[in-house]
């Protein structure tokens, strides 16, 4: 009988030296000093990044984008999909394995549960124990650095959208409002949850990204493969023995590649939609392979083609020029310098003309036809800036009220104007007519559409 | 649920909604009974062979996944309850959009009462200087009174130009107040018959017209004073407009209706009925305190026109 419903069974994996494991630590050293750095750093009188949601500024270094810049963050996301794309068609999943905040924080977690509980072996040994003074205190002691880990995590992920110096006098003075407190500590329980207890569970049934990568995999992209040719028959022998006599592969079936993997697969058993692709089977069998004194390699990054044909790594490199890749990059730097583009042109102001609707037109008493216009001036600029505005399109048509305008930092203000042109020199309708508002001393400005309308 | 005639729809969905819990609760009661067979395997297929070779591995839900279902089916059913998401049901907590709509401008005006504290202790003469009070006011205008009054609150046709200094019911402080609260209602009564024939109503709008100094017809107008008589009840015998009662003043060139012999023949017999809406409960106490020190700076400050 098989159940429909399986209880999961806990992962305990082993730690692991090697190249690969050396690069997935300096991922998860670089993504965290950034992760919990950035925050604190200052520019100027203000925090260098921070998403201010009440005020909807988003400050990134020199920039602050508004909610009407909300086309960068699509661009900055078709970027990531096509990087993510185009990572995935070269390497498989290298994200997974290497740069996801799931692995990372996992990676963490287990760092901490194996300076605590020490490693596979004796973890599993503890869990089985009966209950002990010894249990119970090396359990407290590690759940007690996850969470505090955790809270210092979620309080970090606070201080990107609420000034994190603040943040930290409000914490230690208990004096966070309710909405900081709640994300706080949701974003502690998701980071202590994610990465103490569902870990690989996460990335077998929650992950979008994981089951949909195989669509970008081909038979030239790099994955973890057992080399069977090789292997095959496994077997334990002695160390001394001679291979050729043995009438077995190199595999010495030690197993430590199950025991390594963080999602718990055999990757002798082939490529599984489990596989994060982080390689530690492949360093643990390189130490297994140095001791046995055979050649490295057993397990290791290769492609499909590369193992049906035994490609040199040269060859495995040559199929980078594959279409695939090619169309991937093309399209990758098109958007990004798009994206570049466009933020550097991007005007220091934004400028929305609203027409008084319910006034069409009056005449006035020096004999002109007037119409009233609403200026909406965005500063985006950090310093005050003073506006220049103008109008054409129509004969004589001049702006009565005031022509410069000042600005507040990253304010924006409304400004009432006038625009009038002699009674009776233009038909009656309405006429297409330009604002132009240039910032004083820069050559950067706007032109904005409006419409002139004079009654019958 | 005045909108329907029956409450037919009500309990088609609330029906669906309480029928889509059950059939979950149903559903996943049903699926953890079952348990597939396997036959002669042990390898972790169900056993199941399709086209020779083609078999049906087991690929088990972990069985956290379902709690998650039964805690949306648990919270389905708290929220069924306490909120109003079964057909007309109204729901334990009496939660409702406006409701809450309205506790949250409540709480706005309760968060701005210290700011607004500061300026209801200041005249609005006083409050006029005060360029943050003016700022406020400003939104204020425009928000709610710039849809009539202009964005310059220059007016139009019909509704009062407010920058002028020239006021129908007072310009004072106190008086602008009063008519932002109450609202005000301005009535021309039809005057044909107590004038006279259509010649006479000519020759009174060409009077009218002579009391500012805008161009008219002098004969006419000559003939025309003699008829003002009724008018004067209300616009004084001089047509300088009476404010308490609101009547125009006629002297000044100032023509909320339209000017021309036209315009006032137009209004001697027909009449005019013209009102600015009461503000009262629409805007709060202080609201309309700082409104009207923005309306009264318009034209009383050395640069009106800003």
């Amino acid at each position: 009988m098989v159940s429909l419903y399986a209880a999961s069974k806990k992962i305990y994996p082993r730690s692991v030296e090697g190249v690969f494991a050396y690069w997935r630590w300096i991922f998860v050293v670089l993504t965290q000093l950034v992760f919990y750095g950035l925050p604190w750093f200052e520019w100027g009188t203000r925090q260098a990044v921070l998403f201010d949601l009440a005020t909807r500024r988003f400050y990134i270094f020199g920039l602050v984008l508004y909610p009407q810049d909300f086309i960068y963050l699509t661009g900055l996301l078709v970027i990531s999909a096509l990087a993510l794309f185009l990572f995935t068609a070269v390497a498989g999943r290298l994200w997974c394995g290497y740069a996801c905040p799931q692995t990372v924080y996992s990676e963490i977690f287990l760092w901490i549960e194996r300076k605590v509980e020490g490693d596979r072996s004796a973890r599993m040994r503890l869990d089985d124990a009966d209950f002990s003074l010894e249990k119970l205190v090396k359990k407290w002691y590690k759940h007690l650095i996850w969470i505090f880990f955790s809270i210092w995590t979620g309080f970090t992920f606070v201080g990107y959208f609420t000034p994190i110096r603040e943040l930290a006098m409000e914490f230690f003075l208990t004096q966070m409002s309710s909405w900081e407190l709640f994300w706080v500590f949701f974003y502690a329980f998701a980071t202590y949850g994610n990465a103490g207890f569902m870990r690989e569970q996460v990335c077998k049934y929650m992950c979008p990204y994981a089951r949909f990568q195989s669509a970008m995999f081909d038979n030239d992209t790099l994955i973890v493969t057992y080399d069977t040719e090789r292997g095959e028959p496994r077997g334990p022998r002695s160390k001394k023995a001679e291979v050729d006599g043995l009438n077995l592969g190199a595999c010495v079936d030690c197993t430590l590649c199950v025991q390594v993997c963080p999602t718990g697969i055999d990757i002798r058993d082939g490529l599984q939609y489990e596989c994060i692709g982080c390689g530690a089977c492949a360093d643990v069998c390189d130490t297994v392979m140095d001791k046995m004194g055979y050649a490295r390699g057993l397990v290791r990054y290769s492609t499909q083609n590369a193992m049906d044909n035994k490609w040199t790594p040269q060859q495995i490199w040559q199929r980078l020029k594959r279409p695939r890749i090619q169309i991937y990059t093309m399209i990758l730097v098109a958007v990004t310098m798009g994206l570049l583009v466009s933020l550097s042109l991007r005007t220091p102001f934004k400028v929305d003309v609203v027409r008084d609707r319910s006034t069409l037109s009056r005449i006035t008493e020096y004999g002109t036809l007037e119409n009233v216009y609403r200026l909406q001036i965005m500063n985006a600029a950090e310093t005050v800036q003073s506006y220049h505005l103008s109008v054409k399109g129509l004969p004589g048509l001049k702006i009565t009220t005031e022509t410069d305008v000042m600005v507040d930092p990253a304010q924006a203000r409304w400004v009432v104007l006038r625009a009038d042109i002699p009674y009776g020199s233009v038909e009656s309708g309405s006429h297409k007519i330009m604002f132009e508002i240039q910032a004083t001393g820069t050559d950067e400005f706007v032109v904005e559409k409006s419409v002139f309308i004079v009654p019958r | 649920m005045s909108d329907f005639t029956s409450n037919f729809w009500s309990i088609f969905v609330a029906g669906i909604a309480i029928f889509g819990v059950l059939y979950c609760a149903f559903l996943l009661w049903f699926s953890a009974q079952v348990k597939v067979a396997a036959h002669d395997t042990d390898d972790g297929t169900t056993g199941h062979v399709w086209d020779g070779d083609l078999r049906e591995m087991n690929n088990p839900l972990p069985r956290w996944w379902l709690w998650l279902f039964i805690i949306t089916m648990v919270f389905a059913v708290v929220y069924g309850v306490a909120y109003p998401g079964l057909g007309s049901y109204a729901g334990k907590l009496g939660w409702t959009s406006k409701g809450q709509y309205e506790a949250e401008v409540a709480k706005a005006n309760q968060d701005l009462e210290p700011l607004y504290a500061a300026f209801n202790a200041q005249a609005p003469e006083q409050l006029s200087q005060d360029p943050k009070a003016m700022a406020v006011g400003e939104r204020l205008f425009m928000n709610n009174c710039a849809q009539c009054h202009g964005s310059d609150a220059r007016g139009s046709k019909g509704f009062p130009n407010l920058t002028d200094g020239d006021w129908l019911h007072g310009g004072t402080p106190d008086k602008i107040k009063e008519t932002i609260t109450k609202g005000r209602i301005g009535q021309m009564p039809p005057m044909a018959a107590a004038v006279g024939t259509p010649d006479d109503i000519r020759n009174l709008s060409h009077y009218v017209l002579s009391l500012s100094g805008s161009p008219h017809d002098s004969v006419r107008a000559a003939l025309g004073k003699s008829k003002f008589g009724p008018c004067a009840a209300c616009h004084g015998p001089d047509g300088k407009g009476i404010q308490a009662i609101g009547s125009a003043n006629l002297t000044d060139k100032i023509w909320l209706h339209g000017w021309g012999e036209e315009a006032i023949t137009a209004m001697i017999n027909n009449g005019k009925i013209n009102q600015m809406p009461a503000q009262e409960g629409r805007l709060t106490e202080s609201q309309i305190h700082v409104l009207t020190a923005y309306v009264w700076g318009l034209s009383n400050k050395p640069a009106a026109t800003k």
